[in-house]
């Protein structure tokens, strides 16, 4: 943890965070000089498929093929993608419940790609994750304050005035009433829980937030309340947030920087606003051209590109570039030669022989 | 309201109420719904979990147990009451009038018989064909919702195909008697985007192919805006808005319409400050509040003169194109608020 973090107590601000009275606007930093709290290189995860009475090797289910990102300190970094790309495996890699079978990730200055369980302790202080279904989440035999409390356990950790009293100010900044304290999870609605996975989350003040759809399983008008209460808390406690999820319009809304992913490979990753006017991958504007828009008015003049066919597996996923068997624009270079992620607008890097809107 | 004169549309329903007592209370699902939907007509269900949507198409088609459900009203099908009449008889047209798309397609299908064998199962339960052209009606099927190679898949097991696939195989057997309604009970939700976009045409081509009457069950707006002639609105088990799409969505009525459009963040709009959620939780249907369902959740009820707290508003009408609401805000009220705080944040 840093020094200067432990010292300032945020959370005693907490009674206001949801009201609905607006928060100021965060201080953006400068783009020029973003440090990069956590980077990525050629990361690699393939799940062996075993047969047989000798349980040998016949495949791999290759989940994350070689991918590059960095994650800037503060900001909201959104993988997307359909089921089967990856997003998920790359969340759980960032977070090293598992273990990459290729590339590295570097965290914070620390390369910590196969660090082994017992080092991996203190670095669970700083990389959190919050769940996306609220009833699997929370062992329903405990009560609020034991579940939330649990990090501090865990880690061995007494905060100053001790763990109740850390616990209830936790409760109080995510929303919840410290007198939950003693109540279990069955007595709470599902945006109520995962407020409550939220408080756990933020016990042990992480650097790095990997957030697996935490909002899916909600209600509409319960998912926006959500959605604030983690832009809120971004803001107040500086946090830096991987969001993995399938909702276009969510991400939309709360990322700076959106990755596009596409059987294991990231086809396109920029600026959020950059991507969603100007897709350069054909990919992601069959993707964006696909998510139905609550208004009457422009369904008509709408342009819809309808991609054939299902997602190939990822057992025996297509040569080079991956999406050239559903690609309306894919040549015969497109299946023998893979193109590589490269810059071809400032922050936006895509992966594509023929990419679309490309500034002269 | 409907009045018992006019000559039943061609689904009717009328003041249905659908009541599960337990020993905690009886939950009031359904508490006084009615609507009407003409053949070649889309209509779209939206709520939130817990709004009674689901319940109404299971009581349409009649799939409720008779001993858990108080059902009370009446729903009239093609000019035949179905709540009064025997089990027998809506099995008849269950299928076969009436068919239904549910939302997980692996656990609506059966996993021990082939995909083909459910469709030619259901087909031959209401015409009396042979094995042989009973089966070559469901490769039809199968091929005109587009999965490939229809012959050689139709011996595959629903764990063979994907989720699409198999919510294509099981909107082929919901069309295989040509039904007059089909209800999709969230029929997209668990399918990625781009399938979903895919499963939409296809529903969207096959009822102006077969003029069906389709009712599509959602939680998602834009689901609805995509596909729906005409919107309804359920919170609480009631109808609290309806009108065609177009009017619903560019001069929504209810306070709770306007809450579920402000808590939408668009992808196809700059990145705009912040939603705006509805506060609070959706009521419990055992205790539904009193007066209107919403009042506790909704910003204005305090300019109703206690009416809000007190009594259940009806729907009422807006305007001249069918519009209406259940609010008792007046429409000058309303439109004062939705102009002047509403419609600047959409």
């Amino acid at each position: 943890m840093s020094p200067d973090r432990t010292g300032t107590e945020p959370m005693s601000t907490g009674s206001t965070i949801t009201g609905s009275t607006p928060s100021p606007e965060p201080t953006e930093p400068a783009p020029t000089e973003r440090e990069v709290l956590l980077r990525a290189s050629g990361l690699q995860k393939h799940f062996p498929v075993r047969r047989g009475l000798l349980q040998r090797q016949v495949g791999a289910v290759q989940a994350v093929s070689g991918l590059d990102f960095e994650v800037f300190r503060g900001e909201t970094l959104s993988l997307v993608g359909e089921s089967g790309c990856g997003k998920t495996t790359t969340g759980r890699l960032l977070t090293r419940l598992i273990e990459p079978t290729g590339g590295s990730i570097v965290f914070d200055g620390r390369d910590i790609s196969h660090l082994p369980q017992r080092a991996m302790r203190p670095l669970r202080r700083e990389v959190q994750m919050i769940f996306q279904d609220p009833y699997s989440s929370l062992n329903p035999r405990h009560t609020v304050g034991t579940i939330v409390g649990a990090p501090f356990r865990i880690q061995g950790i007494e905060p100053p005035g001790g763990i109740r009293k850390a616990v209830q100010e936790l409760l109080q900044l995510v929303g919840l009433s410290p007198e939950h304290y003693n109540r279990y999870p069955h007595e709470f609605s599902g945006g109520q829980r995962q407020r409550i996975g939220i408080a756990r989350t933020l016990a042990l003040r992480p650097k790095l937030i990997v957030a697996d759809e935490p909002v899916s399983a909600l209600d509409v008008s319960i998912q926006a309340q959500v959605v604030n209460l983690l832009e809120d808390l971004q803001d107040e406690l500086g946090l830096t947030y991987v969001l993995i999820a399938h909702d276009l319009s969510v991400v939309r809304h709360v990322s700076d920087r959106v990755a596009v992913m596409y059987l294991g490979k990231i086809v396109e990753l920029g600026e959020s606003d950059a991507v969603y006017t100007r897709p350069m991958h054909p990919y992601t504007n069959a993707l964006l051209s696909a998510v139905p828009v609550p208004d009457t008015q422009r369904k008509t003049k709408r342009e819809r590109i309808l991609l054939t066919g299902d997602v190939p597996s990822p057992l025996n996923p297509p040569p080079a570039c991956r999406f050239h068997t559903r690609c309306w624009k894919a040549q015969d270079i497109c299946g023998t030669q893979e193109p590589p992620l490269v810059e071809l607008a400032p922050g936006q890097r895509v992966a594509c022989h023929f990419p679309e809107n490309v500034p002269a | 309201m409907t009045t018992d004169v006019t000559p039943p549309a061609f689904l009717d329903v009328r003041d249905l109420r659908v009541h599960f007592p337990t020993d905690d209370g009886v939950v009031k699902a359904v508490d006084g719904l009615s609507f009407t939907l003409e053949r070649g007509k889309r209509l779209g269900i939206v709520g939130e979990s817990g709004s009674g949507k689901s319940v109404t198409s299971l009581s349409i088609m009649g799939l409720h147990k008779a001993r858990a459900a108080k059902i009370s009203g009446e729903i009239w099908l093609g000019g035949q009451e179905l709540v009064s009449a025997g089990s027998e008889q809506v099995r008849k047209l269950r299928g076969r009038t009436m068919a239904m798309i549910f939302q997980d397609p692996l656990s609506a299908m059966h996993p021990y018989y082939s995909v083909g064998q459910q469709i030619v199962e259901a087909y031959r339960l209401h015409h009396d064909v042979s094995k042989r052209d009973a089966r070559t009606r469901a490769v039809q099927l199968l091929d005109r919702v587009g999965i490939p190679q229809a012959a050689s898949r139709f011996d595959d097991y629903p764990h063979h195909f994907s989720g699409g696939m198999r919510q294509r195989a099981m909107i082929a057997m919901a069309l295989s008697c040509n039904p007059e309604l089909l209800i999709a009970d969230e029929p997209t939700t668990a399918l990625d985007v781009t399938v979903q976009a895919q499963i939409l045409d296809l529903i969207r081509d096959l009822q102006a192919e077969f003029n069906s009457a389709v009712i599509i069950i959602t939680h998602d707006l834009g689901v609805v805006a995509e596909l729906a002639d005409d919107i309804l609105v359920m919170y609480g088990g009631r109808a609290i808005e309806t009108g065609s799409a177009a009017s619903v969505f560019e001069t929504p009525q209810h306070p709770y319409t306007w809450g579920l459009l402000g808590s939408l963040p668009r992808w196809d709009r700059e990145r705009s400050d912040r939603l705006m959620p509805i506060p609070g939780s959706p009521p419990s249907l055992i205790n539904v509040p009193a007066g209107c369902a919403f009042h506790p959740r909704c910003a204005y009820d305090e300019l109703t003169d206690g009416l809000a707290t007190t009594v259940r508003p009806e729907l009422r009408a807006v305007g001249t194109n069918g519009h209406r609401v259940a609010c008792h805000l007046s429409d000058e009220r309303r439109r004062q608020i939705f102009d002047d705080e509403i419609r600047p944040k959409l």
